[in-house]
């Protein structure tokens, strides 16, 4: 009876947590969305706003984490850009797109690194 | 030899093949870049003069203070100082002389000779004076090497070449090439105008070659190295912006 009960329970569970993870998916996605509307008019502290909200939504989401490295990025903030970066290629090792940006971001990174220790 | 092409048009459809898979949007950015060196405190600039050597077609020490005195002119917020430019060459020898050494310093030629004038930025007191003179400015100096190069070496060229029937095939051909140019090397130092001490220092150096046959004239190739070398110099005294692009994803 007991044995029984368990994975009915885990069943039941997955039932619950399952719509969990895709409202916050769906939820992150729209603050994505939203993101990349105001990064394309230049209101980058908007999208910063939207892209860390996505990411405190859903922290597995790959595309909030890249983005907001964009926006680090474009921001200056150098360090908050690298660690974001390596968060979205944790997240999605495999993605060709992150990968590009982050050896861009690289590039610049390096060249100011090597002026600052001259 | 075919690896890298490979490499590069492989990583190029997977970007692709990625953009087709996922919602992404390219965007512009800029990225700024904070100035090497913090020159709050400082309204002016004092472009001093170099210690200048190599060739005697181009007057270094003349040359590169003008350059950069215009250049910061338009390019950084700092008021930039009119003066006459200081003869370092000079002032090293007499420091020398004072100290006890009779010897005059021998004639730059090369890299290793500068080494009898180096001193002269070590000097806080001398610079000290030089900034109470004009008001404590942030001051530029430096050394400058422009000398002359000559590389012979084996260079794969492309030729043309027709075969019996008169068909044109482009081949690959390796010839022995005699090349004159170039070289710029040296350092900028930036000093504090207020205590004579040595803020922040930069070497640089570019080379430029051309076939033999080809006549430059020196002071020509001496502007396109220097304008190589001229973002890399604002870079320590005011923030640039970087231009590039990136991929948004959904």
């Amino acid at each position: 009876m007991r044995t029984a009960a368990i994975p009915l329970a885990v069943f039941l569970l997955t039932l619950v947590t399952v719509p969990l993870q895709a409202d916050a998916r769906s939820d992150a996605k729209k603050q994505v969305e939203f993101g990349i509307t105001v990064a394309q008019r230049g209101l980058w502290r908007e999208a910063i706003y939207r892209w860390e909200r996505a990411a405190q939504i859903d922290p597995s989401y790959a595309p909030a984490h890249n983005n907001l490295a964009i926006a680090y990025e474009h921001e200056g903030d150098l360090a908050k850009a690298r660690t974001a970066y390596e968060r979205a290629l944790e997240l999605e090792p495999g993605n060709a797109l992150i990968k590009q940006n982050y050896e861009l971001f690289r590039e610049i990174n390096d060249r100011t690194t090597r002026q600052g220790t001259q | 030899m075919i690896a890298r092409p490979v490499k590069a048009l492989s990583s190029l459809v997977a970007v692709l093949l990625a953009a087709a898979c996922t919602n992404s949007f390219e965007i512009p950015i800029e990225t700024p870049i904070l100035p090497k060196l913090d020159v709050g405190a400082f309204q002016r600039v004092l472009v001093a003069g170099f210690i200048a050597g190599g060739t005697e077609d181009v007057d270094g020490n003349l040359e590169t203070t003008r350059l950069l005195r215009s250049q910061l002119r338009t390019k950084s917020q700092l008021r930039v100082i009119d003066s006459d430019v200081l003869p370092l060459v000079d002032v090293a020898a007499e420091g020398r002389d004072s100290g006890g050494a009779a010897t005059a310093p021998p004639p730059i030629k090369e890299e290793k000779d500068l080494e009898a004038y180096e001193h002269v930025f070590a000097n806080v007191e001398y610079w000290k004076k030089i900034g109470e003179e004009y008001q404590q400015p942030l001051i530029v100096t430096g050394t400058v090497m422009f000398t002359p190069l000559q590389r012979n070496s084996i260079v794969q060229r492309e030729q043309e070449v027709y075969d019996s029937f008169g068909r044109r095939r482009v081949v690959p051909v390796r010839t022995y090439m005699e090349r004159k140019g170039f070289s710029l090397d040296g350092r900028f130092i930036f000093i504090d105008g207020r205590s004579g001490a040595t803020l922040h220092s930069e070497s640089f150096g570019e080379q430029i070659l051309y076939n033999a046959n080809q006549t430059t004239p020196a002071l020509s190739s001496y502007f396109e190295l220097m304008d190589r070398l001229i973002p890399t110099f604002l870079s320590t005294l005011s923030s640039q912006k970087i231009k590039g692009t990136r991929i948004l994803l959904q």
